[in-house]
Parts: structure tokens; C-alpha cells; sequence
């Protein structure tokens, strides 16, 4: 598609605040998504991703910002926009005591031209159990359920709260791969996630949250680029004399002292480019204080290290 | 299609954009068939609403365990209407409080919210699945009242439906009070209470006349007294019940009310 950066904003999300009790559990947060673009937002449980996407979905109201999904406001809207927005909530929010199949029968009957029922439950494998009743399906396979009444009505745009939560590997291939089907649609696909993979595999863009607000976004190789690219990680005995080894680490002419972070007991993080230099000066150190190296990892960056250098915590 | 307002509205959008969804009528017919089906395929929902007053219409119209002041009318014509009230209420406020209630404590309302159907839908598609479970109640417990030797007034017919309608209003607008506020196992106690006691000591089966004294003047003015001897004094003695068809229609306009100021959405 030509010209996808100039088409408007499928969503946008400007200083948007909510609060519970008057604590700010979403405080100033702005996203954008754009149609034929999946767009994640990234972040631990209790960064205010559900929260912003209700909001996009008209189910809450915001305290603060502007909230505009196909140029119109959710709440105010609403009639216009219910027929243009699929939702998967976190939560599935399907009835319990009804067959799967007669669940998303009954939602595609709100469409005038929905998808082919029968087609779309064989592409998210639901065949196997759309007689069983909601109660009795498994996480994944309301999951599953879930999405399939979300894009049932040929949405313009998508918000799936958590879509692979649950879901056992080959389940969340049949997600994937549908998400990315809606995309070469260009529909805008809205997804939250904790799951870095998840993220890396699907999104274009992703908005990494934390304390309701975008610490970082941009597209996967942005978010990952930079000098420092590779990173060294190892794991030995807790404990270890940081600064000397850091001393030990840092090649002849450098400008600084290479940094050593003890992540976690006996798991360490070396701040430098990952050179064979660095890896054999690391070995030499460890075998003059007889430390054993128990693992030691070259790697590329990942949206958990991004998401480690921006909190300093893990993500999950 | 000469609206350009619309158009402009929805910039890059298929021009069919305002017919995506389905008509509103068929949605809220879906949602209403959706809803009643629910009821009819739920054993629980399926005892409480038919069973239990076919069962009780029975035992009480037949036998004579229970004492009922009946004056000089037959035992089983001041049951009859008793029992039709009992039916409704187990419907529109048991069975539907705890659906209800559960509905939104796993999503479902919050979700059906998000498609064409909308809130408003939804609510009119639960009112009219209350509606068709009522009149499939009322079949069903007439059809055994008539088998029965059951014989209502027909002047108070009229005054009758109108009771029925009211009621079902009045105990609908409780229904969602109690699960748009509580937590869903509190609704699934306090709904099976409610529908016990008031169903005995409310008024509603047994006569406002079979209490006692103070206690009946107050029980006739709440929902299911009123609803009671509204239907008895129709359908026993032929009457318009004016006064207690204005206290139902007071209940329901008061208990509307309170679901607009105090139902949530999401639990």
C-alpha cells in the first residue's frame, strides 16, 4: 500500500489520565496507530494498558487527554464506531453457559455482513469443541473464541488485550498468523502484551509502558538499535568484585571503565560491545580469581533488555 | 448517500460504513432470542422459573397442608393468581439477578457494550427475553390452573396483565440494582432469599390478609404484596386494582431510577 505513513491515525491517544480512587494509573500516556500496521503496547501487569485500550474502546471514561479511534471520540460516538472496532477483552467476556460456536453466532448476527462463521472458527481451530459450552473450554481456547468475535464483523480497527494469554504454542501460531492476516488488510491492530516475543514476532510498532506512561516507542529495530547492540551476559558465583572486574574488562585507550551489573544474584551484565577481546578478557579474569563461569551469552539486544535499561526491572 | 457530512466523517472509509451493523431491530431480536434461550437451555434458571411454581401451584391448589384465608372463594382460584405472581417474580428477579450478575462478572456485558448492539441494545434485548420468559411462565401455570379447576374473573383480565406488565418491570429494575452493585455470589444468595421469603411472607402466594396486622399493612405496598392482591383481587373478584397497580408502577418508576444512579458496568 502506498502512502500508509500520510493515512490518519487509526488511533490516537493524546495525554490521555485515568484514575482509580485518585491514584493515576494511566498519567499522560500518548500512542498512535496507524491501518495495516500492528502496534503493541509493552509492559508489566499494572502499567495501565488495559485501562488505555478501554478507554480506546469506550468503556471508561478518561479523567484527563484526548482519546480518538477513526478520527471520532469512543464514548461520544460510539453508535458510529461500535460497527468499525472489534474488541478481545482481557477477561474473554464470553457467556459461560452457551456452545462456543453459538457465541460467536450470535455476535456475527450484529453485523449485516459479517465473516463466514464456519470459515473463521477452521482457521482459529475451533471446529474441535464448538459444541462444547464456554464454561468447559480451556484459557486458550476462549482465548481463541475471544478473537474470533472480535474480527467477526470486519473490523477497521482491532484492540486485543492480552491475545495469546493462555494459549499453548501452536494456538498462538493460528493468533499470529491471523493478526498478520487483518494487517495485510490494513486493518489497525491494537494489542497489549507482556510477552516480548510476542512483540518482536508481530508488532511494527510497540509503546513500551510503565506507571501509565510511554517510556519508549518506535518500531522493533529502533527500539533495538544503537551501538551497543550485542550484549555480554554471564553467570557465575554471586558476589563478584565488580569494579575490579570492570577494570579488568575495559580495553587499553578506552575513555571509561567498561560497567558490570550484578542483575541478579550471580547473573551479570557486561555494559560494552560484545567483542572476542572482551569474552577471552572476562575468561582470564575469572580463572586469576579461580571463578567458574557457569554461562556466558552473546546476544543481540531484546525488548526485555530495552525494557531493563529503561526500569531497571524485568518484565515479567 | 448524498450526506456528505457522514462521508466527511469517516475519512478513507468504504462508503457502506453505516450499514455494517445489522439492523437495529434484528439485533435486539437476536440479543432477546440469545437471552431467552439462555434461560431454557440453564437447568437452574429452568427450576426456578417453570418448575418450581408449576410444583407449587400444584401442592398448594390441591392440597390442604397450608392453611390460606380463601373467604368464600374455591382454594384453588386465590392460588392460581398467587402462583402467577410467584412464576414472574422468580423470573424477572432470580433468574435474571444472578444471569445478570454473572454476565458481569466474566465480561459479557462489557463486550456485547463494544459491538453494534451496544448498551442500550442489550438492555432492550433483556427485556424482551424477560417479556417471553413471563408469557411462557403465565402459559404454563394457567394452562395447570385451568386443568386444575381454575376459574379467573375475565372482567379482571385486563387488570391482571397490567399487574403482570408492572410487575415484571418492578422486579427486572431490582434485578439489575442488585447485579449492576453486588458481587455475583452475593446476588445468586440474596436473589434465591428473596424469592423464598417475599414469595411466603410478602404477600405474594399467600394473602396480605394472611398476615399479621402491621406487618401486612406494609407488605401490601411493597412489590410483590401489591403485585399479589392486584392479581387476586382482578382475577378473583373481577376488580380493577387501581391503588396496588399504582404502587407497582411507582416501584419500578423508583427502582429504574436507582439502576441508572447505581449499576455498574463492570464488576
Amino acid at each position: 500500500m502506498l502512502g500508509q505513513s500520510s493515512s490518519p491515525p487509526a488511533v490516537e491517544v493524546r495525554g490521555l489520565v485515568k484514575r482509580y480512587d485518585g491514584r493515576a494509573v494511566v498519567d499522560g500516556l500518548d500512542l498512535h496507530a496507524s491501518p495495516g500496521r500492528v502496534t503493541a503496547v509493552l509492559g508489566p501487569n499494572g502499567a495501565g494498558k488495559t485501562t488505555t485500550v478501554e478507554c480506546c474502546e469506550g468503556l471508561r471514561a478518561p479523567d484527563g487527554g484526548t482519546v480518538r479511534v477513526l478520527g471520532l471520540d469512543p464514548l461520544a460516538d460510539a453508535a458510529a464506531l461500535r460497527p468499525r472496532v472489534g474488541v478481545m477483552l482481557q477477561d474473554a467476556g464470553l457467556p459461560t453457559g452457551v456452545p462456543a460456536l453459538g457465541v460467536l453466532r450470535h455476535v456475527a448476527e450484529m453485523y449485516a455482513r459479517p465473516r463466514d462463521v464456519g470459515e473463521l472458527a477452521e482457521r482459529l481451530g475451533l471446529t474441535p469443541f464448538a459444541r462444547t459450552t464456554v464454561r468447559r473450554l480451556s484459557g486458550g481456547q476462549r482465548q481463541r473464541l475471544a478473537l474470533a468475535t472480535a474480527v467477526v464483523g470486519r473490523p477497521d480497527v482491532v484492540f486485543l488485550d492480552e491475545p495469546s494469554a493462555g494459549m499453548d504454542p501452536q494456538a498462538r501460531r493460528a493468533v499470529w498468523s491471523l493478526v498478520e492476516e487483518l494487517r495485510a488488510d490494513g486493518v489497525a491492530v491494537l494489542l497489549t502484551t507482556h510477552l516480548m516475543d510476542e512483540a518482536e514476532a508481530l508488532a511494527d510498532e510497540v509503546a513500551v509502558v510503565d506507571h501509565g506512561r510511554v517510556i519508549a516507542h518506535g518500531s522493533v529495530p529502533a527500539l533495538l538499535a544503537g551501538a551497543d547492540s550485542s550484549t555480554l551476559t554471564f553467570r557465575a558465583e554471586p558476589g563478584l568484585d565488580l569494579a575490579a572486574l570492570g577494570t579488568a574488562l575495559t580495553p587499553a585507550g578506552a575513555p571509561a571503565r567498561a560497567a558490570v551489573t550484578e542483575t541478579g544474584p550471580g547473573a551479570y551484565a557486561v555494559d560494552s560491545p560484545a567483542t572476542p577481546a572482551l569474552v577471552a578478557a572476562l575468561a582470564a579474569w575469572c580463572a586469576d580469581h579461580d571463578v567458574l563461569l557457569a554461562r556466558v551469552d552473546v546476544g543481540r539486544r531484546t525488548l526485555e533488555d530495552v525494557f531493563l535499561d529503561l526500569t531497571g526491572r524485568n518484565l515479567r | 448517500m448524498t450526506a456528505p457530512a457522514a462521508a466527511a466523517a469517516t475519512p478513507g472509509a468504504p462508503a457502506a460504513d453505516a450499514d455494517r451493523a445489522a439492523p437495529a431491530g434484528r439485533r435486539v431480536r437476536a440479543q432477546a432470542r440469545f437471552e431467552t434461550l439462555a434461560v431454557l437451555r440453564n437447568g437452574e434458571q429452568l427450576l426456578v422459573t417453570l418448575i418450581i411454581p408449576v410444583v407449587a401451584l400444584v401442592a398448594l391448589g390441591r392440597g390442604s397442608f397450608l392453611d390460606i384465608g380463601v373467604g368464600d372463594a374455591e382454594r384453588i382460584d386465590v392460588v392460581t393468581p398467587g402462583v402467577l405472581g410467584l412464576a414472574v417474580m422468580a423470573g424477572s428477579l432470580t433468574s435474571q439477578a444472578i444471569a445478570t450478575a454473572f454476565d458481569r462478572r466474566n465480561g459479557v456485558l462489557r463486550l456485547l457494550a463494544t459491538t453494534p448492539l451496544g448498551r442500550g441494545g442489550l438492555l432492550a434485548g433483556k427485556a424482551l427475553a424477560v417479556l417471553a420468559v413471563a408469557a411462557l411462565q403465565v402459559v404454563v401455570v394457567s394452562v395447570t390452573g385451568l386443568a386444575l379447576g381454575w376459574r379467573p374473573d375475565p372482567a379482571g383480565l385486563p387488570g391482571a396483565l397490567l399487574a403482570l406488565v408492572l410487575g415484571v418491570a418492578a422486579f427486572t429494575a431490582l434485578a439489575l440494582l442488585l447485579a449492576g452493585t453486588l458481587r455475583a455470589e452475593a446476588v445468586l444468595a440474596v436473589a434465591n432469599l428473596l424469592l423464598v421469603v417475599l414469595a411466603v411472607v410478602g404477600g405474594l402466594v399467600l394473602p396480605v390478609s394472611d398476615l399479621p396486622g402491621w406487618w401486612a399493612s406494609v407488605a401490601e405496598w411493597l412489590p410483590p404484596g401489591a403485585l399479589g392482591e392486584a392479581l387476586r383481587s382482578s382475577l378473583v373478584d373481577g376488580a380493577f386494582p387501581a391503588a396496588h397497580l399504582a404502587a407497582l408502577a411507582a416501584w419500578a418508576l423508583v427502582l429504574a431510577a436507582a439502576v441508572r444512579r447505581w449499576f455498574r458496568w463492570s464488576s
